[in-house]
C-alpha cells in the first residue's frame, strides 16, 4: 500500500445544501487522501445522498468550497465532475440496457479513428484489458441487459478506471449483494487504493466499514460530528456518535390502558424482502418499527394491508385470520394504511379534499350508489374540524395544501372508515415542527380511543417519544424488540444495523 | 471461432436478415403467380421505386423512434414541402431545378426543428407535439393550396427524369434512397452522436447521468426526419409531377409501420435503419404483391395489421428468449467466480 499523501485529492468544507426551507446539509466536512478508502456513515436523513450528489455534480452547494488537489472547484453538471476525476458508483447502476457492455463503459467517450469513426476493435480491446485487471470474466459483446447488481457495479468501476478517476464513491454498493459478491467487490476496492486511488465508501454495515476501511467520518443531522482511524474507534463509539443528539422536541405521549391484541402477525415471509416477522400489536398501544431506509419495513406494512401478497405466515385481526393479497378484506377487518408517500399513494391530488376525505368510505355515505356533494361535504366537514384541517374550501384541490395538512386529509380519510388498526408510514415526514407535534398528539388521543397503532418512522426521536415498544428491522428481520423504558438511540440503533442475536 | 465467421453468423442471425427473407418470399410468391412481377421492365422497376420514397421518410421516422421519440408529422411535413417545390417551379421556372433539393432538405429540416425544439424544451411527449403539427403543417398546405394543384407541365422535364428514369437498370430514385440510407446507417454505426441516440432511448435517466447532451440529440433526430421529409417531398414532385393539397396524406403510418416491421423498438434503443428502409419494401411490396397472388383488395390492409402485429409479437417472443439466455449465461459466471473463489 502506498502511504496516504498529504494533501487530500477532494476536500470539503463547511458545505450546505438547502431544498426549501428543508435544510439537508448544514455544515459537512470531508477530506478523501489517495491511497485511502474513507468510511462515511451516519443515520437515514443525515445528509450522506445529499453530499454524495454534491460531488457527483448533480446538486449545487448553497456555500462552503469543494476543492481538488487544493483547486476551487464548481460542478455545474455530472459531466464536469466526472472530467475531474470524480467516479460514483450508485446502490443500484444505471446501464443503456441495449447496448452492449463495451458500449455502455465508453459511451459519450469512444476512441475515435479517421473522419470521427468509433474505433470498436480498440475501444473492444480496452475493455477486454479492464475487465482482466479487475478479474472479472463478463463477455464484453453482450448487452448490459440481464446482468447482476453485482455484474453492474463491476461496468462502473471498469469506467470509473478508464476515466482514470482518482475518487471513487461507492454509495452502499452492498446493499444488493450476496457475500460472495461482496468479497469480489473488496478485493477490487483494496486493488483500486493501492494503485492510489481515493476511495469514498457508503454503508450501514458496520462489519463491512471496519473490515475495508480505514478512516471513518461520522454525519449527524446534516452536519460534521468526526474523523477518526478506524484502529481507534469501535462500533460502540461509532454508534454513540451518530445518534448523540438529546431528545430534546416535546411529544405528548400519554399513558393509556394498555388492552387484548388487536393485530397479530406471525412468521410473516415473503423470500427476498422479509421473513419471519411476528408482531403484535394491542389496544391502546403504539408500536413503532424502526430501522435503516430499505430494511423492509414497509414492504411488512403493505403485506399486512394486502398490497402485496406474502408466501407464507398468518395475519390476525382481532382473532379473524385475513387472506393474502386482499386490501378489501383487510379494510373490512378494521386496518388503515397511511402510506409512507401521501402524494402518490394517500391522495388524489387533483381531486376535492372532501372527495379525498369521503374515498374510503364512499359505500356507508351514499344513497342508492349515488352521492351528492352535498352529503360528502357535510361528512367531510365534520372530519376537516375534528382534525383542523387548514384549508379554505372543502372544495379546494388536496395538490394545493400544504404537506402537514395533506397528511390530515390522508388520516381522515381512513379514521372516517373507523379503523381498529392504523399503521402509519413515517408520518411526519417532510412536515413542519409545528404540526408534527399536531399529528403525534392525534396519534396519541387515537390510541387513548383504543386504537392500535403500527408507526414506522426512521425518525429516532419520533420513535423513542411515540412508542410504546420499540421493534426493530434490519435486512428484512425483526432484530429487537425494545421496551419503552429500555429503548434509547444507542439500543435501536445497535439493532438496526446488526443482524440480531438477542432477539428470541 | 474466427472473428469473420462469427460476424457471418452474426448477420444471418440478426433481425434484419428476418424481415430481407420475408420480403424475398414475398417477391418469389408474386414472381410464380405472375412472372411479370419481376421478370418485365415495368415489374422490376415498379419493384424497386415503390417503397423509394418510403424509404428516405422511414429513415428519418427510424432514428427519431431510437431515441424513445415518434414522429406522427412526416407526412404533412412531406406534402407541405412538396407542394413548396412545385410553387417554386410556377413562380420561377428558370429556377435550376437541382436547387429545389436543397431547398426541401432546408425547408424540411426547418419544419423538423420545430418539432424538436418543442419536444426538447416543451417537455411534452413527442406523439402529442407531432400529433398537433400533423394537423397544423397540413392545415398551413390547405390554406396555402386551397383548391389549386400543380400539374407535370408546371414541372421541369430533368426533375422528372430523375423521378421516373433508371441508370443500369435501377432507379434514380432508389439510387438516392439507398445513397441515403448508407450514410444515415454509417453514421448511426460509427459516430458517437448516433451511438448516444441509442443510449438516450435505451434509458433516457442513465443518459442524464452519463452527461450526454440529451436535449440537442433528440433535436437532431427530427431535424433530420424533416429533412427526410422534405426530400421526399421534393421526390414526390419529381415522380408524380402532381402535387394537390393532401400530397403525402397518411404517410406517417407507413413510415412507422416499416419502422416497426424492420425491427425498430417503438419503445427506442434497438434496431437499425437498415431494418426500416427493408421494411418499407415489405410494406409497399405485399400490398402489390397481394393482388397478383389473387388476395382481394380489400385484405389489403388487414394483412399488413397482421404484418405489424407479428412483427411486435416477434419482437417480445425473442427479447424473452434473449433475456432468458443473458440470465443462464449469469448463472455459469457466477458459478466460475465461485470456483475461483474457493
Amino acid at each position: 500500500m502506498n502511504s496516504p499523501q498529504l494533501q487530500p485529492v477532494l476536500q470539503l468544507t463547511g458545505v450546505s445544501k438547502s431544498f426549501g426551507s428543508v435544510v439537508a446539509l448544514r455544515t459537512a466536512d470531508l477530506a478523501l487522501f489517495g491511497g485511502s478508502i474513507h468510511a462515511l456513515v451516519g443515520e437515514n436523513g443525515a445528509g450522506k445522498s445529499t453530499l454524495v450528489k454534491i460531488m457527483a455534480g448533480l446538486y449545487h452547494r448553497d456555500s462552503g468550497s469543494m476543492e481538488i488537489d487544493g483547486q476551487v472547484v464548481n460542478f455545474r453538471t455530472t459531466a464536469e465532475a466526472k472530467a475531474a476525476g470524480i467516479a460514483v458508483i450508485y446502490q443500484e447502476p444505471t446501464l443503456f440496457p441495449d447496448l452492449s457492455v463495451t458500449e455502455n463503459v465508453f459511451m459519450g467517450r469512444q476512441p475515435m479513428g479517421r473522419f470521427r469513426r468509433i474505433d470498436r476493435a480498440a475501444m473492444r480491446a480496452e475493455v477486454v484489458r479492464l475487465l482482466d485487471g479487475l478479474g472479472v470474466r463478463i463477455d464484453p459483446d453482450r448487452p448490459a441487459d440481464g446482468l447482476s447488481i453485482a455484474d453492474q457495479q463491476i461496468i462502473e468501476i471498469a469506467k470509473a478506471i478508464s476515466l482514470d478517476a482518482r475518487v471513487l464513491i461507492m454509495d452502499e454498493p452492498t446493499a444488493a449483494l450476496s457475500g460472495i459478491e461482496v468479497e469480489r467487490l473488496f478485493a477490487v476496492a483494496r486493488n483500486l487504493r493501492d494503485e492510489g486511488r481515493a476511495l469514498l465508501f457508503i454503508s450501514h454495515r458496520f462489519d463491512e466499514v471496519f473490515e475495508l476501511c480505514d478512516t471513518i467520518t461520522v454525519m449527524r443531522d446534516g452536519s460534521y460530528i468526526s474523523t477518526s482511524p478506524i484502529a481507534t474507534t469501535s462500533v460502540p463509539e461509532i454508534v454513540r456518535l451518530m445518534v448523540g443528539r438529546e431528545v430534546t422536541e416535546l411529544f405528548p405521549k400519554t399513558v393509556v390502558p394498555i388492552g387484548e391484541p388487536v393485530l397479530e402477525v406471525s412468521h410473516l415471509t415473503r423470500p427476498g424482502v422479509f421473513s419471519d416477522i411476528s408482531l403484535t400489536v394491542r389496544s391502546g398501544e403504539i408500536v413503532a418499527l424502526a430501522g435503516l431506509v430499505g430494511a423492509g419495513r414497509s414492504e411488512v406494512a403493505r403485506a399486512v394491508f394486502g398490497v402485496d401478497p406474502y408466501t407464507s405466515g398468518t395475519v390476525t385481526v382481532r382473532g379473524k385470520r385475513l387472506s393474502s393479497h386482499d386490501t378489501t378484506a383487510a379494510m373490512a377487518a378494521g386496518i388503515a394504511l397511511v402510506p409512507e408517500d401521501r402524494r402518490k399513494q394517500g391522495l388524489v391530488l387533483d381531486s376535492t379534499v372532501s372527495t379525498n376525505v369521503t374515498d374510503a368510505v364512499r359505500r356507508t355515505i351514499d344513497t342508492f350508489g349515488l352521492i351528492s356533494k352535498r352529503q360528502e361535504n357535510s361528512f367531510a366537514q365534520s372530519w376537516a374540524r375534528k382534525l383542523e384541517v387548514k384549508t379554505a374550501a372543502l372544495d379546494s384541490t388536496a395538490g394545493t395544501l400544504s404537506g402537514g395538512n395533506q397528511q390530515k386529509v390522508v388520516l381522515a380519510k381512513w379514521l372516517a372508515s373507523n379503523p381498529k388498526v392504523l399503521i402509519i408510514d413515517e408520518p411526519t415526514r417532510g412536515i413542519d415542527v409545528g404540526t408534527k407535534s399536531e399529528v403525534h398528539r392525534m396519534m396519541c388521543e387515537l390510541a387513548g380511543d383504543g386504537m392500535a397503532i403500527l408507526m414506522i418512522s426512521s425518525e429516532l426521536p419520533e420513535v423513542l417519544g411515540m412508542a410504546d415498544r420499540v421493534l426493530v428491522m434490519h435486512e428484512g428481520r425483526l432484530t429487537a424488540d425494545i421496551p419503552r423504558d429500555k429503548a434509547t438511540p444507542e439500543t435501536v440503533m445497535f439493532a438496526a444495523t446488526h443482524a440480531g442475536e438477542e432477539v428470541a | 471461432m474466427n472473428s469473420a465467421a462469427s460476424r457471418v453468423l452474426g448477420v444471418l442471425r440478426s433481425r434484419e436478415m428476418g424481415i430481407l427473407l420475408a420480403f424475398l418470399l414475398v417477391v418469389v410468391l408474386g414472381t410464380l403467380k405472375n412472372p411479370s412481377f419481376v421478370f418485365s421492365k415495368d415489374g422490376w422497376h415498379d419493384l424497386l421505386i415503390t417503397p423509394s420514397i418510403l424509404l428516405v421518410v422511414a429513415v428519418g421516422q427510424a432514428i427519431v423512434i431510437i431515441t424513445r421519440n415518434v414522429d406522427l408529422s412526416v407526412g404533412s411535413m412531406l406534402g407541405l414541402t412538396a407542394y413548396l417545390a412545385g410553387t417554386i417551379f410556377v413562380k420561377y421556372p428558370s429556377i435550376p431545378w437541382q436547387l429545389v433539393f436543397l431547398i426541401g432538405l432546408a425547408f424540411g429540416g426547418f419544419l423538423g426543428l420545430i418539432n424538436g425544439a418543442l419536444v426538447g424544451y416543451g417537455k411534452v411527449p413527442a406523439m402529442v407535439i407531432t400529433l398537433g403539427t400533423l394537423y397544423a403543417y397540413r392545415g398551413i398546405n390547405v390554406a396555402w393550396t386551397g383548391s389549386n394543384r400543380i400539374n407535370a407541365d408546371q414541372i421541369p422535364q430533368g426533375l422528372q427524369a430523375v423521378g421516373n428514369n433508371s441508370i443500369l437498370g435501377i432507379p434514380i430514385l432508389t439510387i438516392i434512397a439507398l445513397v441515403i440510407l448508407l450514410v444515415a446507417a454509417w453514421y448511426m454505426r460509427n459516430m458517437r452522436s448516433g451511438r448516444e441516440m441509442y443510449a438516450i432511448g435505451s434509458d433516457p435517466d442513465a443518459a442524464e447521468l452519463y452527461g450526454l447532451a440529451k436535449r440537442r440529440r433528440v433535436i437532431t433526430a427530427f431535424v433530420v426526419s424533416g429533412a427526410m421529409s422534405g426530400l421526399a417531398g421534393v421526390l414526390y414532385t419529381a415522380r408524380y409531377a402532381t402535387i394537390n393539397s393532401q400530397a403525402g396524406y397518411g404517410f406517417e403510418l407507413d413510415a412507422i409501420g416499416a419502422a416497426v416491421i424492420g425491427g425498430v423498438a417503438i419503445v427506442g434503443g434497438s434496431g437499425t435503419v437498415v431494418g426500416a428502409a427493408i421494411g418499407a419494401f415489405l410494406l409497399y411490396t405485399i400490398n402489390r404483391a397481394l393482388p397478383v397472388i389473387g388476395i382481394p383488395d380489400f385484405w389489403q390492409k388487414a394483412v399488413v395489421g397482421a404484418l405489424i402485429l407479428g412483427a411486435i409479437v416477434l419482437d417480445r417472443v425473442l427479447a424473452v428468449r434473449q433475456s432468458r439466455k443473458l440470465r443462464e449465461t449469469k448463472v455459469e459466471t457466477t458459478n466460475e467466480t465461485k470456483e475461483v473463489a474457493a
